[in-house]
């Protein structure tokens, strides 16, 4: 009565529960950056598995291939131009959280949130 | 392939859940390093070459940031107490979350067949219209050029967040010393 | 931070080369196969922070100043913008003009993609770089700043 195919799907997500599960309940800085990029890694999988044509190849063209056999046999190009431009803006989100925690590790001496958290008057 | 595809993408997943619950930092780290490198080759699979080698680049330059932000921490174990009603939420929210997923997704389209409405009419066109033969480049460039400006602006935003955060002193430093007093 | 080893240094001189042509070859035919500018200036920040490992902070930092890395990324980032506005000469604003212009399958046959991919590439190089040269080369630790108080 199930029908399996739509098992990549829920693998996807379940990477990005693991994500959200991590920034939620961890206490630790670096721990947090890891699950907003554990995040980044599950919603790129989801997007270009939609895209996906069983026995399809990559949508390039060389000057001796059949066009109709291009057209119906490629996979879908527009998600992997949108995640090519996700990627890389996961790069300068990395950049970004590194910074911040360097400095919160030299003005506090720790990487403990619950320590962080005291506000100084 | 669809096997190959899903034993993969359960590696990523061991690999992440190694990484969330590890105990020094410096594990924490080359765990998603190895992550990140198993998705690139699911992107290899998935018929996305361009894909793949920005994934494997990237993931080299994030652990290199990341090792940084460590610092002098990489040896430490650290033992905190668990909080167990957030730790709670923090499952049940997520088996909720998949339990609903699991029937939202009777209604997407089968995996492996994909509808590429818009997707014809680029692929049919493309190469007479924009002159490349790598669609992805055409896409992006052409087709859809207003998105790689926005992206272009995003990405300066955040270096230059980055740099006003790494600055030595502040503005107020600087000015002078009469407003401790 | 100093340099590494001799051995590292040494085989640094012989592989430098070899990757920065690789990211050129990345953005400059990235209309005719896997490639583009994203990848290209990533790669050229790889191969920049490589220099910067092997041969220490003390030595590089005689030979750039503050201010390099982010002359070079505005320049990039008006480059796109100015390609941007030479679409108009086609009558739309990213309109590709010179499109077709040698044979199919060729470098010049894009138009105006080459020449956006080196502006894309030059941008998210310099970007990249500069913030790894800022959080290891140029910073400096807040005690010295505590000292003058």
């Amino acid at each position: 009565m199930f029908n399996y195919s739509f098992l990549p799907y829920v693998m996807a997500l379940v990477i990005f529960a693991i994500g959200i599960y991590t920034v939620v309940c961890k206490k630790n800085i670096i721990k947090i950056i890891v699950g907003i990029v554990i995040i980044d890694y599950g919603v790129n999988l989801f997007l270009i598995l939609i895209g996906y044509r069983t026995g399809g190849i990559a949508p390039i063209r060389t000057a001796d291939m059949n066009p109709d056999k291009f057209i119906n046999s490629s996979v879908d190009p527009v998600p992997q131009a949108l995640i090519v431009t996700s990627i890389v803006i996961g790069v300068g989100l990395v950049a970004l959280m590194s910074a911040l925690a360097v400095r919160l590790h030299e003005k506090y001496g720790t990487f403990d949130t619950t320590k962080i958290r005291k506000l100084k008057g | 392939m669809t096997v190959y595809i899903m034993i993969l993408a359960a590696f990523v997943i061991f690999a992440s859940a190694v990484a969330v619950e590890a105990k020094k930092l410096l594990s924490t780290v080359i765990s998603v390093g190895a992550a990140g490198m198993a998705l690139s080759v699911i992107f290899l699979l998935l018929g996305a070459p361009d894909l793949a080698i920005t994934q494997v680049v990237v993931e080299v330059l994030c652990l290199v940031w990341l090792i940084r932000a460590t610092g002098e921490e990489r040896d430490v174990t650290f033992e905190t107490q668990r909080d167990r009603f957030i730790l709670a939420i923090g499952l049940g929210g997520g088996g909720v979350f998949i339990t609903l997923c699991y029937f939202a997704f009777q209604s997407l389209v089968d995996f492996g067949k994909p509808l590429m409405n818009l997707s014809n009419q680029y692929l049919q066109h493309g190469l007479e219209k924009t002159g490349a033969a790598n669609y992805v480049m055409g896409v992006l460039l052409d087709f859809r050029a207003y998105d790689t400006l926005g992206e272009a602006t995003v990405i300066f935003c955040s270096i230059i967040g980055a740099y006003a955060v790494i600055r030595k002193v502040g503005r107020i430093k600087n000015a002078g010393h009469d407003v401790n007093s | 931070m100093q340099g590494m080893t001799l051995i590292v240094k040494q085989v640094t001189k012989l592989v430098t080369g070899f990757i920065f042509l690789f990211a050129f070859y990345l953005i400059l035919f990235g209309h005719l196969s896997p490639g583009g500018g994203f990848v290209g200036g990533v790669a050229l920040a790889c191969g920049f922070v490589l220099l910067v490992l092997s041969y220490g902070k003390e030595y590089v930092n005689t030979l750039i100043r503050d201010r390099t890395m982010v002359i070079w990324d505005c320049i990039g980032a008006l480059a796109f913008l100015l390609i941007a506005l030479l679409g108009y000469f086609g009558g739309v604003f990213f309109d590709n003009i010179w499109a077709h212009h040698g044979k199919d399958y060729t470098l010049l046959s894009g138009g105006t993609i080459p020449l956006a991919n080196i502006a894309i590439g030059i941008k998210v190089g310099a970007c990249l770089a500069g913030v790894f040269v800022a959080l290891i080369v140029f910073h400096r630790d807040l005690d010295l700043a505590k000292g003058d108080e």
